[in-house]
């Protein structure tokens, strides 16, 4: 591969100074003329019936131009093909509070807001449903009709032989942990504009042009077309600037469907953008999760078998449900070996917003609970909980008895880089009273292997274009989200067609002009959209070669592109090496050549050469071929996709990263305060193609981790969200923000662009377990239930001692929890929520593990 | 109103939010709604030199006040050094806070230029970020304050010579 010039060099994102100094427009920044506003009218209630809905008032108001309601679109659509449950506007039934069932298009958004008001609504209220053990008993008002006991999907998997592993086991580990509710609280609230053009020939409402804040725009087109009834040749979806996305827009949000629908009635364009209160309703967040563990050890930590139930508390649509409770269980394997493996795996329905896909999908809570236990067998054990880990390693390349195959593997290097920097050998056990260290770690995949819609279709293209200009035009579906999308494929092609950076164009996520990217998720865009990127600028630097070669009298493998130039291997590009930096920019013309007439022709007696600049051997390439175009794609190899059982296509990845982290912790034994003073995490992401985003992308997971570990909790109370707003839905300030080491692994993937895998996502999981293990280490108690808030630490501590029990938690203590509380927490909130139904059973049961 | 050293004419509704006259009279989007209620800072502006919060502000009452957005402290149509700093070391990722911290951070480096880390931390308490855990912002804020040490001192060498 040689000695690179562009990538692994930390630069700034192609698209920083549009963010710095504000000229970058995000979709809320658009505005087309005539342009309304709209605004959704959401059910107060969490289960009801609509009987009647009566607009008349609402559209007599002046200034409204049209109201629409779930009968203007009634198509079902959802993000997986067995989850086709979601209508843009309530159909019959309202499921959750906040559930959607009008909008009205305005000329502002007071009249819109005064127009919400006059619309009346007639319900019938259900018996509703809130807590996941119990909705699973359900036989009566159904969420859904076609989901007997509420149960969205159950899996049971069996990996060689789990009894057989626990009679071998000396020891055996066994508890419940559970895990609150999260969101992603993306600082860019969700907006949508959509605009019809007049189609000439029928004089009527013709294409559609979608600008949205989204993570997918091609999974926006399709669910487009399916309810707008639309070939998705005749929709456009235009991703501007996303302010960040976390998985929160990652399928699709009900606004964006609804946007359109009232654009087409109101046959003008309409921007709707959701309030703060309005995302925490759209949601989509890491449902709570209830996680029975059981894990045998030999004495000496090797793992023999592990079982695992999880209960998702999924909320009111499936979403990524069937894949979150996928993900649960299929990443126990792949960061360990584990020879044995039975799995559990319950997606239920409740009265509350759906959840779906969040930063580290599927795999936190439960890594959360599994990182826990292993601490916990070491600590019995009397081992290093940094052995136990070593122990259990994977030997790669290999295939997990879960059918995963993992090729690359820097955990082993990731765990001792953490060991070596926090001091752990002399420092864990032996800090102050109330003072500890704690060790956990992760892994995640770089894109699935297997695709949501399940097709041959490549899951990324890429395409390039080079005109007589010397620029050259990315074309990427891949969708920028703030990750650094842009800079990576940037870069990327740079590197392979040996250019300045500068002289690269970045065009992204608009479906008109870009080929088809599955979108960001599952943290794919580097691996796969990356490998597309490089495939494509391999692909047209092949002309180039060719008409270079020609030029220079060589053959074409003898010719090398490298920083803006075209040598002749082993001819003068020593000596002029060092005249070209890699950072000088792309001068853009050669002498007025190009618009003159062709290099070719202008140069013919010059005869042979060995050196060319860049322009000179693409004008010659262009004389040859025409303007010069390359594609590249990928599809992850069929090796890589996965066992044949059912749910075998969730987990399969082309390449795992890894994360080892250990946190520094005090525990304030007065307040139960917990203060993470510093995290160490290394992170194997194959290799840092830009080293300060890599280093971005790690401290954001494991910074996201520390909120969900210590303050960040959706608290509900009958259905209705009580934190819905930045302040009370607490994600850590600057001034609770510890030092986090980022320490880089590069293990090198042999199918990784530049072997290159995941980032963005990996990080995060390690944070939860490595700060509650911290917390045993200063305290000795042992919190099961995260977040780790004061009032839960407190009651830890005052268990322990078999001292009074704090009301706060409803005398319950969180080293040994047993069902969610209805609130408490880290708000202690003695508020009304919405009435439920007088025949409710849930009310009566809603005191179970303490509630008000 | 005068916004970024211009003076605009303009009739607004006496409810009009000082966020929305900026965003959708003055086009000047670079400021953001990310809450409703001054909880994370994306609107942030300077009123008078001083970071105020845009989203709960009654347009009408700031008639008179010199108001800086992030659209008026770009370097004579460059970066600025702070700007320049927060894009070199990944300051700003999904770049939505972004705008609301270059408000914040201004006004901290015009009042305190060698502030204490915990001093960083404290005023950037009031703006919210989901994506960089602020780590990265300290390194660029640590950065600009290195080299305008450095060039402060060229300056003074300069003036002794």
């Amino acid at each position: 591969m040689g000695e690179l010039s562009v990538i692994g060099k930390s630069i700034a994102m192609v698209d920083a100074a549009g963010k710095t100094t504000g000229a970058g427009k995000y979709t809320d920044d658009l505005s087309l003329p005539g342009m309304l506003v709209g605004k959704i009218l959401h059910s107060p209630y969490p289960h009801a019936l609509i009987k009647s809905i009566d607009t008349t008032r609402a559209r007599a108001l002046d200034g409204v131009v049209a109201i629409v309601t779930g009968e203007d679109a009634p198509n079902q659509y959802g993000i997986l093909p067995v989850g086709h449950d979601e209508t843009a506007l309530a159909v019959g039934k309202v499921r959750y509070v906040g559930d959607n069932i009008a909008c009205v298009a305005a000329i502002s958004e007071d009249v819109a807001e005064q127009a919400l008001e006059l619309i009346e609504v007639g319900y019938e209220p259900l018996p509703a449903y809130f807590d996941p053990e119990e909705s699973m008993k359900a036989e009566s008002y159904l969420i859904h009709p076609n989901r007997p006991n509420n149960i969205e999907k159950d899996y049971h998997h069996v990996f060689g032989d789990p009894e057989k592993g626990f009679a071998e086991a000396d020891y055996v580990a066994e508890a419940r942990y559970i895990a609150n509710e999260v969101t992603h609280a993306a600082m860019e609230p969700h907006c949508t504009l959509a605009n019809f053009e007049i189609d000439p020939h029928t004089g009527k409402q013709g294409r559609l042009t979608v600008w949205s804040s989204t993570q997918v725009p091609y999974y926006l087109q399709h669910k487009l077309s399916l309810v707008l009834e639309l070939p998705m040749s005749q929709i456009r979806v235009i991703k501007p600037l996303v302010g960040g996305g976390f998985g929160g827009k990652s399928e699709i949000i009900p606004l964006e469907i609804v946007a359109a629908v009232a654009a087409r009635a109101a046959k003008a364009p309409v921007k709707i953008t959701y309030t703060r209160e309005e995302v925490f309703w759209a949601h989509r967040g890491r449902p709570r999760t209830i996680i029975d563990l059981k894990t045998g050890v030999k004495k000496d930590g090797r793992i023999t078998s592990v079982a695992c139930t999880v209960i998702q508390d999924g909320g009111a649509y499936c979403s990524y449900g069937v894949v979150t409770i996928l993900y649960s269980g299929a990443l126990l394997g792949a960061l360990y070996d584990i020879p044995n493996i039975r799995y559990d795996g319950y997606r239920v329905l409740t009265n509350k917003p759906a959840c779906g896909a969040m930063r580290g999908h599927g795999t936190v809570n439960v890594r959360f609970a599994f990182e826990s236990q292993m601490d916990e067998m070491a600590t019995t054990l009397g081992l290093d909980p940094a052995e136990i880990r070593r122990t259990n390693l994977l030997k790669p390349p290999t295939v997990t008895v879960n059918g995963l195959r993992v090729l690359s593997y820097g955990l082993p290097e990731c765990v001792d880089q953490v060991v070596t920097r926090s001091g752990w050998k002399d420092r864990r056990g032996k800090l102050a009273r109330g003072r500890g260290l704690g060790m956990a770690c992760s892994h995640y995949v770089s894109g699935a292997a297997n695709s949501i819609i399940r097709s041959e279709m490549p899951h990324s293209t890429v395409n390039i274009k080079i005109d007589r200009d010397g620029g050259v035009v990315v074309y990427t579906g891949a969708a920028e989200i703030g990750q650094g999308s842009d800079t990576m494929t940037a870069q990327i092609v740079a590197e392979v067609m040996g250019c300045s950076l500068s002289r690269v164009k970045v065009i992204a996520a608009d479906t008109d002009l870009t080929p088809i990217d599955l979108g960001s998720y599952s943290s794919r865009v580097t691996f796969m959209a990356g490998n597309a990127a490089l495939r494509a600028a391999e692909d047209v630097k092949k002309n180039i070669m060719s008409a270079a070669a020609r030029r220079m009298n060589c053959p074409p493998e003898d010719v090398i592109l490298r920083d803006d130039h075209v040598w002749m291997r082993d001819g003068s590009r020593q000596d002029l090496q060092a005249a070209h930096s890699d950072t000088e920019t792309a001068r853009g013309h050669v002498d007025g050549q190009i618009l003159r007439g062709s290099v070719l022709q202008t140069r013919k007696e010059e005869g042979a050469r060995d050196h060319l600049s860049f322009e000179e051997a693409v004008v010659l390439a262009i004389d040859f071929h025409g303007a010069l175009t390359g594609t590249g794609s990928y599809a992850p190899p069929v090796e890589a996709r996965g066992g044949k059982h059912k749910g075998a296509g969730v987990g399969p990845s082309p390449a795992y990263s890894y994360s080892a982290q250990v946190a520094e912790v005090s525990v304030d034994e007065d307040t139960g305060v917990v203060t993470v003073h510093k995290i160490w995490a290394a992170h194997d992401c194959g290799r840092a193609l830009n080293p300060v985003a890599v280093e971005g992308q790690v401290i954001g997971s494991v910074w996201m981790g520390l909120g969900q570990a210590l303050q960040e909790e959706m608290i509900w109370k009958d259905g209705l969200v009580m934190n819905p707003g930045l302040l009370e839905y607490r994600s850590p300030s600057s001034v609770e923000s510890p030092e986090i080491e980022c320490i880089i692994v590069e293990s090198i993937d042999p199918e990784g662009p530049f072997g290159a895998k995941e980032a963005g996502e990996g990080s995060l999981a390690a944070t939860i377990p490595a700060i509650s293990n911290a917390i045993y280490d200063a305290m000795g108690v042992r919190l099961r239930e995260a977040p780790f808030t004061p009032e839960r630490v407190l009651a830890a501590l005052r268990a322990k001692r078999d001292a009074k029990k704090i009301e706060m938690t409803g005398g319950v203590d969180p080293t040994q929890p047993k069902t969610f509380r209805e609130h408490g927490g880290s708000l202690w909130f003695r508020g009304k929520g919405p009435q439920r139904h007088p025949a409710d059973q849930a009310r009566l049961g809603a005191t179970v593990g303490g509630a008000d | 109103m005068r916004v970024n050293g211009r003076t605009h004419e303009l009739a607004v509704q006496p409810n009009s939010l000082l966020l929305d006259v900026l965003r959708q009279e003055l086009d000047l989007t670079g400021s953001k709604r990310g809450c409703d209620d001054s909880s994370c800072g994306a609107c942030t502006v300077q009123v008078d030199g001083v970071p105020m919060l845009s989203c709960t502000m009654l347009a009408a009452s700031y008639q008179g006040c010199e108001i800086t957005t992030v659209e008026g402290i770009s370097d004579g149509g460059g970066l600025a050094a702070l700007q320049k700093a927060f894009g070199d070391f990944g300051g700003s990722q999904c770049g939505f806070c972004t705008p609301g911290f270059m408000m914040t951070v201004r006004w901290l480096l015009a009042n305190n230029p060698d502030p204490s880390e915990q001093e960083v931390r404290e005023a950037l308490s009031s703006n919210l970020c989901r994506c960089t855990g602020y780590s990265q912002m300290y390194q660029a804020i640590r950065a600009v304050i290195e080299a305008e040490r450095k060039s402060d001192k060229t300056e003074l060498a300069g003036a002794t010579c």
